[in-house]
């Protein structure tokens, strides 16, 4: 009868699922790093990197409710700091010919691991200064406040020479091309990003979301609550800049372009704001089809017609029918909805009736 | 620095802030009536400046005509924007609007793309626009003074068109209650059209002179300057005209002084109108005219 | 002592003065009738209470000490909890999470501790005594069987019932009611009225109430409190306050039993 057990029991067998799923997942990929060739898995762990940027913008807008579009000044700080500790020293000072590398970073070297956490910390830190005028704001001025905040970074990536190289940018970064490395990462992301989601601190962020005056009227501190998110928002935009650095091997401030923030904003609105596993599989779909759209760009004999190849139409289709899935698809694939177990537990206790009141655990089941 | 440089400056700035100001306008009237940041707006820039080059190089139309074309259409662009992609979106989270109106404004920019290619365009120099006038022996532009008076010209006529006219008073009734207005049988999507309409008017006649001033024209454009209009818009105090206005002349010459003044800071030029916002977000969040709101609980 | 006193609180928005030197002593366990014709700045009472408003001038002091400054979550927290005259449910939850929210502002673990979420440890073990006493609550609220609706899908007279449950779970000292029965035919408004009373004694809370039904607010009300154009007119026991001419003029025209 005791609830806690009962508990305790589901929260293991979902455990159990979720391992499961997990080597279910790295056997697709093995299954994937064996059939495809080099190209497909480009675009595959291109996915990835947008998979982990996206989760972190999801908990800002989606979850938070905080409308940020300084994502992408994230990601370039990420990827800097990524590129900047594990270029060899020789590649650096080959990169830093106009203006020398300052010193601490010209010997530096670490490993990928220590190098992706850095990089999540630093721009998380980074979003902690610009969280105190930016969080006080809501709303259209958060937005515009955020993107403003993005362009400034980018301005002084451009002109601190002595660190970034300024507009040259950084080439020669040690290059990763397994599929194991972006997936891997991607899977730690989203089972940490779900587990903050469905404890009491994310809870805390759905109800600022849905609304912040009765949040606050529930004692819960909104500026912490905020920054909390930002930031963590921040780390996974910052892990994700430097996969993203690692994958292409060379930057410059463009990384930082508003269009990145587009980009992802795009994927996860096209997923559901609010559903993590929307954001995944969105991030897979629109990283496939502007790869598959390529074909537009290029020209095409028909026999009876030749289409010349219309160099930048991808981009127009893409655009046009992002804003089609906008105007008459609001919610998205999943709106918020998410693929998980709690789903199967929903429809075991339909059968064994109150019982079932039990084994919801904090995590919540979205009925929406 | 000279008095007669400083002089010099000061024109520009004026010059650089009327411009601002005129587009500002179009972002203020739009947020005053829908609370919306419409992002496509900095693109109606670059949409005119293209219009204008093609009804002189390829049509071969007297400067004037082409200018007054281009303005024509850019302002039907401006209202199509609004029915086709913001209107239907009227009762959904105002963050949907906003993603909206940032996929139209790429929208433009790759179509532009496609159709008028990346690389820059030279905008046509009529004579009247670049003979160089002598003031105290400093050669001034005469575009540099024709770009005030044509905005001072354009703010009276808005002047005019806002508060003297019955269009102009539903204008402002629709920005004061939006619900209230429609049960008071104002017929809401007409304003919106016409709040539409007169922005890209005059988005259409700040391009044409960006084009002029600064005579090379690629299909982002209208970024930067969208988004330092919509700050000056802020800036001054988002939802009422005359803050643009104050805002865009602010923003203007506080730019063109920076660079004056401090030439080692050129490079910064383009973040300098984003501190400015932050400051102001910072300690005056309604902007220099805005008026405090609360939210009511 | 007083559980609750606001002395000569005063907000000005602007040139307009909504509330001008109010001043209410609170003692444990009543429960106090606000009231007064629309406009009066009863509502704006309760944000400077809460802390959505700083008064401009006065001072409102919880148990002795002063909480003017502070913020909503931390008056919350200190032990005064309220609901919402157009009630503000969290939109996307379901009626269990929208309790269980209000449990938050308790936890002492830190994000870490609840991401990792390690059977065990002090994060589960609080989060299961939350859930337990949001079981609880559920019960004694009679949403138990709602509990996994959403909260904005319930009918009106509920909605307002978990509005007052959410409230109740952040464990408050005093129980601050905008307008409960507005809205409400009279058998629910008579239903509403048990359930307050209810709240009271399971719940050992005061209460501060705003409400327009004369007949709930003189049923169960032991003291009463009338404001108008921001002054406060008359104050005193449910036969008196009737019997005041003030109040009477200041309702003139308007039906005290509407």
């Amino acid at each position: 009868m005791s609830k806690g057990n009962n508990n305790s029991k589901i929260n293991k067998i979902k455990l159990f699922m979720t391992i499961a799923a997990i080597i279910l997942a790295f056997i697709t990929l093995y299954i994937a790093n064996n059939n495809l060739d080099s190209y497909k898995i480009r675009i595959l762990n291109l996915a990835a990197v947008y998979a982990v940027c996206g989760l972190g913008l999801n908990i800002i807008n989606g979850f938070t409710g905080l409308f940020s579009l300084g994502h992408a000044g994230f990601m370039m700080i990420g990827a800097y700091t990524a590129a900047l500790v594990t270029m060899p020293p020789d590649v650096k000072t080959m990169n830093f010919y106009i203006e020398p590398i300052i010193a601490p970073l010209a010997h530096l070297q670490l490993p990928i691991p220590v190098a992706l956490l850095l990089a999540g910390s630093i721009a998380a830190l980074f979003s902690l200064i610009i969280a105190v005028p930016v969080l006080r704001l809501k709303g259209d001025y958060l937005a515009i406040a955020s993107l403003g905040f993005a362009e400034m970074l980018r301005v002084l990536f451009t002109m601190a020479g002595s660190i970034t190289n300024g507009a040259l940018g950084l080439k020669g970064i040690p290059g990763i091309e397994s599929i194991y490395f972006y997936w891997g990462t991607a899977i730690v992301a989203i089972v940490i990003i779900k587990q903050l989601i469905n404890s009491s601190y994310g809870h805390a962020f759905k109800a600022i979301r849905d609304d912040e005056i009765a949040a606050q009227a529930m004692g819960i501190n909104l500026f912490y609550h905020k920054t909390l998110s930002f930031a963590t928002g921040a780390f996974f935009a910052g892990v994700g800049g430097a996969m993203m650095g690692f994958l292409v091997t060379t930057i410059d401030p463009n990384i930082g372009i508003f269009l990145q923030t587009f980009n992802i904003l795009m994927i996860i609105v096209l997923g559901g704001l609010g559903s993590l596993t929307g954001t995944v599989i969105s991030a897979v779909l629109v990283t496939s089809a502007l790869e598959l759209l390529r074909f537009v760009d290029a020209p095409i004999d028909f026999g009876f017609f030749a289409y010349p190849g219309i160099p930048g139409m991808r981009m127009v289709i893409f655009s046009l029918s992002l804003l089609l899935v906008i105007i008459f698809y609001q919610r998205g694939l999943m709106g918020m909805r998410e693929f998980n177990w709690d789903w199967v537990i929903k429809k075991y206790n339909q059968f064994t009736n109150r019982s079932g009141k039990g084994g919801k655990g904090h995590g919540a089941v979205k009925n929406g | 620095m000279t008095f007669n440089i400083f002089l010099q400056h000061l024109a520009n700035g004026i010059s650089l802030g009327s411009l601002y100001a005129l587009i500002a306008i179009g972002y203020t009237m739009v947020y005053g009536i829908l609370r919306l940041i419409n992002f496509a707006h900095g693109d109606l820039i670059m949409v005119a400046a293209y219009i204008a080059i093609y009804g002189i190089m390829m049509f071969k139309l007297p400067w004037w005509l082409s200018f007054t074309l281009a303005v024509i259409v850019t302002t039907i662009v401006g209202v199509i924007i609004e029915r086709a992609a913001y209107k239907p979106l009227r009762s959904s989270p105002r963050i949907s609007v906003l993603i909206s109106a940032i996929g139209v404004s790429f929208f433009l920019e790759n179509l532009a793309i496609v159709l008028f290619t990346g690389r820059p365009k030279p905008f046509p120099q009529p004579e009247l626009f670049t003979t160089m006038l002598e003031v105290n022996n400093v050669y001034i532009m005469s575009l540099t003074f024709i770009i005030p008076v044509v905005t001072i010209v354009m703010l009276i006529l808005l002047n005019y068109l806002v508060n003297k006219t019955t269009a102009g008073m539903a204008m402002r009734a629709v920005a004061k209650d939006f619900e209230t207005s429609s049960l008071m049988g104002i017929e809401i999507n007409k304003i919106v059209s016409y709040t539409f309409a007169l922005g890209s008017g005059l988005a259409a006649i700040g391009g044409i002179m960006w084009g002029l001033k600064f005579p090379q024209i690629q299909p982002l454009i209208g970024v930067f300057p969208g988004l330092k209009c919509f700050i000056a818009a802020v800036v001054g105090g988002i939802g009422s005209i005359t803050g643009a206005t104050i805002g865009g002349f602010l923003l203007g010459i506080m730019e063109i002084m920076l660079v004056a003044f401090l030439p080692s800071l050129t490079g910064y030029r383009d973040a300098f109108a984003f501190v400015l916002l932050i400051v102001i977000l910072i300690f005056r969040p309604t902007g220099i005219i805005g008026e405090k709101i609360t939210e009511k609980v | 002592m007083a559980l609750l006193k606001t002395d000569k609180i005063t907000m000005q928005f602007g040139g307009i003065v909504a509330v001008s030197d109010f001043s209410l002593n609170l003692q444990k366990g009543q429960i106090v009738g606000l009231i007064g014709p629309n406009g009066a700045g009863k509502t704006t009472v309760f944000n400077m209470i809460t802390g959505v408003y700083t008064p401009t001038k006065g001072s409102v002091y919880f148990q002795d000490t002063d909480i003017t400054n502070k913020k909503p979550d931390a008056i919350t927290k200190l032990g005064i909890a309220r609901t919402f005259q157009n009630i503000r449910l969290f939109s996307n939850m379901n009626v269990y999470d929208n309790i269980l929210i209000a449990k938050h502002t308790r936890l002492k673990s830190s994000p870490l501790a609840a991401i990792l979420n390690v059977p065990g440890t002090s994060y589960r073990k609080q989060m299961d005594t939350f859930k337990e006493e949001c079981w609880e609550l559920l019960e004694a609220v009679e949403l138990a069987d709602e509990a996994f609706e959403k909260g904005t899908s319930l009918p009106y007279g509920k909605q307002r019932r978990l509005e007052i449950a959410r409230a109740l779970a952040t464990n408050p000292e005093i129980l601050l009611l905008d307008e409960p029965a507005a809205g409400m035919n009279p058998n629910e408004s008579m239903e509403l009225m048990e359930f307050i009373r209810k709240v009271r004694n399971k719940f050992n809370v005061t209460i501060l109430m705003i409400e327009h039904h004369m007949k709930v607010v003189m049923g169960i009300c032991e003291h009463i409190v009338v404001l108008d154009h921001g002054f406060q007119i008359a104050e005193g026991g449910p036969a008196e306050i009737q019997r005041n001419p003030k109040v009477i003029e200041a309702y003139l025209g308007v039906d005290a039993d509407a």
